[in-house]
Order: C-alpha cells, then sequence, then structure tokens
C-alpha cells in the first residue's frame, strides 16, 4: 500500500514539474523581484552595468506618492475602473436577461452577436473606434447629429475621452460576462418560477426575490473579474489617444510601460506596478468580505 | 392581467436586443465596408457606410508594400507554438491536480489560484531583464515562453476530469500500463473536448495579446500582428482604408475561428465561470 502511494506521488510530481517549473521562474520568481527591483533604483545605467544599482527604500514609492503624474493616472484608472466595471456589468445582467428570456427566438443568434467583439483583436477594434469616433468624419458624431446633437472630438476633448475609452472597452467585453449570466440563469431551478407564478407573483416580483439572489454568487464572481481586468487597462489608451489629451487617459500600467521601458526607469517602475497589485488585492479583499457578510 | 402585456413585453425586449446588435455590429460591419472603398472615401461628410466600388486595394498594398504576409506568418507561428505548448504542459499538471493524491496537493492548488490576483503586468519588468540574461530578447522564443504554462488553463482541465471518474484509470493500471501511457493514450483522449476548448482559448489570447510581445519584439520582422498594426498606425493614420483592412485581417482569423467552434468555446467560459 506504501508503495502505491509512493508510486502515486512520484508520478503526480513528474506530471507537475514543467508547469511548476515554469510557472515558478518565469511568474512567481519575477514578481519576487519585481518587489526587490522597486526597492532599488534600477535604471538605463543599471541595466548595462549591475554595479550601478542601489538600494532606496521605500524612495521609489515616497517618489510615486509625490509625483502629480502618477495620482493622475491612479486617478484615470479608478475613474475607468469605477465607472466602465459597474456599466460593464449592469449591460451583461440587462443582455444576458434578455436574450435568455423564455419569449426570445434565436438566442443563439443574438448570444453570437453580442459575443463578436470579445473574441476581436483589441489593437484591431481600438483603431477602427479612433475612426468611429472621428470628429469630423466619424459614424458616431453623424449619428448624434441626426439628433441633433452637436459633435463632439470625442478623443481630443479632456473630459470626454475617458467616457469615449470606456464606451469602446465596455462594446467590446461585455460578450463575455454575458455568456456567465446565461449560464447563471440556467442553473436557477425552473420549478422555483413554476411555483412562484402559482403563488401569482408577477415577473418583476419573481426577478426580485428568485432571480438575483440566485444569481449573487455569478453577479460578485462577475464584478470581481471584470474589476481585476478593468484595473489592468493599456492598449485602449496606448493605441487611441497614447494616454493623452494633457494625460486624462494615461492609465497606470500605460505609465508602467512608459517608465519601465520607454526611460528603463525599472526600479520607478516596478513600485508603479506593485501599487497596483496592491489596490487589486484591496479590491478583491473588500468584494470577498461583501460576499462573506452577504451569505451569512 | 392584461393579456397584453407580454406582447408589449416582447415588443419592448426585441426592440432593446435590436438596438443592442445594431450598436454591437455596426463597428465591425463598418470596418469591414471601409476597408474595401476608394482611398479617401472613409473620410467623406456624410460617412459612407457602403463602399461606392468595391476595391481590395488596399488589401492588396497591405501584402505587397506592407509585409503583411510576415506579420500574419509571426502571429500564426508563436499563437500555434503556445497552444501546443502550453496544451501538453496544463494537461499534464491539471491531471495530476485531479487525479493523485500526495502531501500538500490541496495546499499548492489553492496557492496556484490564489495567484491569478496578481496581474501579469507586475512580473513583466523582471521577466524581461530576465530574457535579456538568456538573449531571448527579440526571438520569438521570448513571446513563447511566458505563455508556456498557465494557471487557468491548469484549472479548467483539473476540473473537467475531476468528473471523470477513477475506475477508468485503476483498470488501465491493473492492466500494468505505465504512467505516462496512462496519461498519454486514456487522459488525452477523455480530455478532448476540454483541450479544443483550452487550445481555442489559448490561441485567440496569444493572437490578441499586445503588450508582451511590444515589448519583447523589437526587430520589426518579428513583429505580431496586433503589434505591426499599431505600428502602422503611426505612419498611416490617414489612410484609414488601409488601416481598416489591416484591421480586419489582424481580426477575421480569430472571428472566424470562434464562429466554427463556438461550441467549445462557450462551454469553457461557462466551466471556468460557475466553478470560479
Amino acid at each position: 500500500m506504501r508503495n502505491l502511494e509512493r508510486r502515486a506521488t512520484l508520478s503526480a510530481w513528474i506530471f507537475l514539474t514543467p508547469a511548476l517549473l515554469l510557472i515558478t521562474v518565469f511568474f512567481f520568481l519575477p514578481i519576487l523581484a519585481a518587489l526587490l527591483l522597486s526597492f532599488t533604483d534600477f535604471d538605463i545605467y543599471a541595466l548595462g552595468d549591475l554595479d550601478r544599482l542601489r538600494f532606496v527604500g521605500f524612495g521609489n514609492y515616497q517618489q510615486l506618492l509625490q509625483s502629480p503624474l502618477f495620482w493622475t493616472a491612479l486617478g484615470n484608472t479608478v475613474y475607468f475602473v469605477i465607472v466602465g466595471g459597474p456599466l460593464s456589468v449592469m449591460l451583461s445582467l440587462s443582455a444576458a436577461l434578455l436574450v435568455n428570456a423564455p419569449l426570445t427566438r434565436f438566442p443563439g443568434f443574438f448570444r453570437t452577436a453580442f459575443f463578436l467583439p470579445v473574441v476581436t483583436t483589441l489593437v484591431a477594434v481600438a483603431v477602427v473606434w479612433r475612426y468611429l469616433y472621428h470628429p469630423h468624419y466619424g459614424l458616431l458624431n453623424y449619428a448624434l447629429s441626426r439628433f441633433g446633437i452637436a459633435p463632439v472630438d470625442w478623443l481630443g476633448d479632456p473630459n470626454w475621452a475617458m467616457p469615449a475609452i470606456i464606451l469602446m472597452a465596455v462594446w467590446k467585453n461585455f460578450g463575455f460576462n454575458m455568456i456567465i449570466f446565461i449560464a447563471g440563469l440556467q442553473s436557477i431551478p425552473t420549478p422555483l418560477y413554476e411555483a412562484a407564478r402559482i403563488d401569482g407573483a408577477s415577473a418583476w416580483r419573481q426577478f426580485r426575490y428568485i432571480t438575483l439572489p440566485l444569481l449573487g454568487p455569478t453577479f460578485l464572481f462577475v464584478a470581481l473579474m471584470t474589476m481585476i481586468g478593468y484595473f489592468q487597462v493599456f492598449a485602449e489608451p496606448y493605441v487611441m489617444t497614447q494616454g493623452g489629451p494633457v494625460n486624462r487617459t494615461l492609465s497606470v500600467v500605460l505609465l508602467m510601460y512608459e517608465e519601465g521601458f520607454r526611460w528603463w526607469n525599472m526600479g520607478y517602475a516596478s513600485a508603479a506596478a506593485f501599487v497596483l497589485f496592491m489596490l487589486i488585492l484591496a479590491g478583491t479583499l473588500l468584494s470577498l468580505t461583501l460576499r462573506r457578510r452577504g451569505s451569512s | 392581467m392584461n393579456r397584453w402585456v407580454p406582447h408589449l413585453f416582447s415588443l419592448l425586449s426585441y426592440s432593446l436586443l435590436s438596438i443592442g446588435l445594431l450598436l454591437t455590429l455596426t463597428p465591425l460591419l463598418w470596418m469591414m465596408a471601409a476597408s474595401l472603398m476608394p482611398s479617401g472615401e472613409a473620410n467623406s461628410y456624410p460617412p459612407h457606410l457602403w463602399p461606392s466600388r468595391v476595391t481590395f486595394e488596399h488589401y492588396l498594398a497591405l501584402f505587397t508594400r506592407l509585409d503583411l504576409a510576415r506579420y500574419l506568418f509571426n502571429s500564426t507561428l508563436l499563437a500555434s507554438a503556445v497552444t501546443v505548448i502550453s496544451l501538453l504542459i496544463n494537461s499534464m499538471a491539471g491531471y495530476a491536480f485531479a487525479k493523485f493524491r500526495f502531501r500538500g496537493r490541496d495546499h499548492l492548488f489553492r496557492g496556484l489560484l490564489a495567484a491569478l490576483v496578481i496581474p501579469a503586468q507586475v512580473a513583466m519588468l523582471p521577466l524581461f531583464l530576465l530574457l535579456k540574461q538568456f538573449g531571448l530578447i527579440n526571438t520569438y522564443w521570448g513571446v513563447i515562453i511566458p505563455g508556456m504554462a498557465n494557471i487557468f488553463g491548469i484549472f479548467l482541465i483539473r476540473q473537467y476530469l475531476l468528473a471523470i471518474p477513477d475506475s477508468l484509470l485503476d483498470a488501465a493500471r491493473m492492466d500494468g500500463a505505465s504512467e505516462l501511457r496512462i496519461y498519454w493514450s486514456l487522459v488525452l483522449p477523455l480530455c478532448r473536448p476540454i483541450l479544443v476548448t483550452l487550445a481555442i482559448f489559448t490561441f485567440m489570447g496569444a493572437w490578441n495579446d499586445f503588450m508582451w510581445p511590444l515589448i519583447v519584439l523589437t526587430d520589426s520582422s518579428l513583429y505580431t500582428l496586433p503589434v505591426a498594426l499599431a505600428n502602422l498606425l503611426g505612419e498611416h493614420v490617414q489612410d484609414t482604408e488601409l488601416m481598416m483592412a489591416g484591421s480586419v485581417l489582424t481580426v477575421l482569423p480569430v472571428m472566424l475561428l470562434f464562429v466554427a467552434l463556438q461550441r467549445y468555446y462557450i462551454a469553457g467560459i461557462m466551466l471556468g465561470g460557475m466553478k470560479g
């Protein structure tokens, strides 16, 4: 018996080794290294000669917190998450409810259509949306003009650039969460609705007292994943605005990219990445606490 | 209750669905239409929704003047390599987590899952330095290596295999089959549906990936389509029709892949979403 157990353990580790080795060397170690890097002044000189590297303690973090540009990037990122996240989740839920409604015919068609933007390449559709947002020739302003709305310089106006990017991002990914919501809706046992109907509950009350509570875990999962993803916004501003106008769409990851890979301030950029990580972690723990409190 | 209420309901719901459909598909349809317009037509007012004359000159220009075949090749090669290698490595690990009992298994697995909240960008700076040490910056391997193992992939395989009874594997063991043989000729075929799902996920993820290839690849002959497209935008931002043709060529392969295999794709999201 012991022999069998030993054989199982040995086999398991043989199967696990390639994956664990790769994940450790190319993910966990770099994470640890990023933490260490964030306490150094690693820059373009250190890149050439490691003797130039100095330990600076919390210097990078102090510098970050004193940098107006970092606060701008942080503010923009939080704006993107707080406005875009809920908007995307709400739209996903609405689409899921409509597509999944018993009266809707051809649900498969609608599902596929709403899902198409998800599988597209972000860079390519960001390029497309750049043209849709064109102040003179863009389709969006033309459509709005039919309703008597004056043209907006979507990506050039400091106040509209971020909403424009959010709109594009929501268009791109609401279909993903819609699928998860549809799965959640379909896992709710139909007898519950039948019983409610026999008791004379209205459609609204069925939604409020059956659908919403039973969808709770799905909702939390979707909200959490969306938040984590939205905190990492990069390609949209990179392609559509390069962080402009006047840095109003500069995100933390874009700032990290610029500092780290354009100016080679890798210590400073690592610190920025870690602040972002801490924010994501805090958001995750917060929502998990809310779930625990909600279910108890 | 009034008997007209359901009709009103469905009228409202179809109106909303139609508006949604219009908003969802317009950007994609316009992209395709504009890519076929003669130069300059996409920048006219009022905007044209349909080409006045269909032309393939922009596609031709992309292939003849702008080396698009090269990027198409790079993207296909890199996405395929990442898919094949990661499928093998993830399925081995997923199998080990699902079907073997060993000390520390559950802690290890939970630890890996917890790491999913760590944004990949945090690792990118040291990863760049590490690959630079190995001389892998500006090579295909620099793009492939970080994608070779993937926590979500391991998770997906494990979830799938948990539902498969151990008795099948035990029977093979009784017959004296080696563990490697069991994995290769029993477990892998059993996993086929989830492997297809994971293959689509991985291929699309690698195809659409932007930030890491942008960092690693400096030589334009190694660019993937998204990196090339972003680069092209810098010089050809005025050539709307050309940029749209480039976008179509970038998007179309993965879109067709999805439409052909969407059953597997959607099943995968549901498996990942429900168990998460």
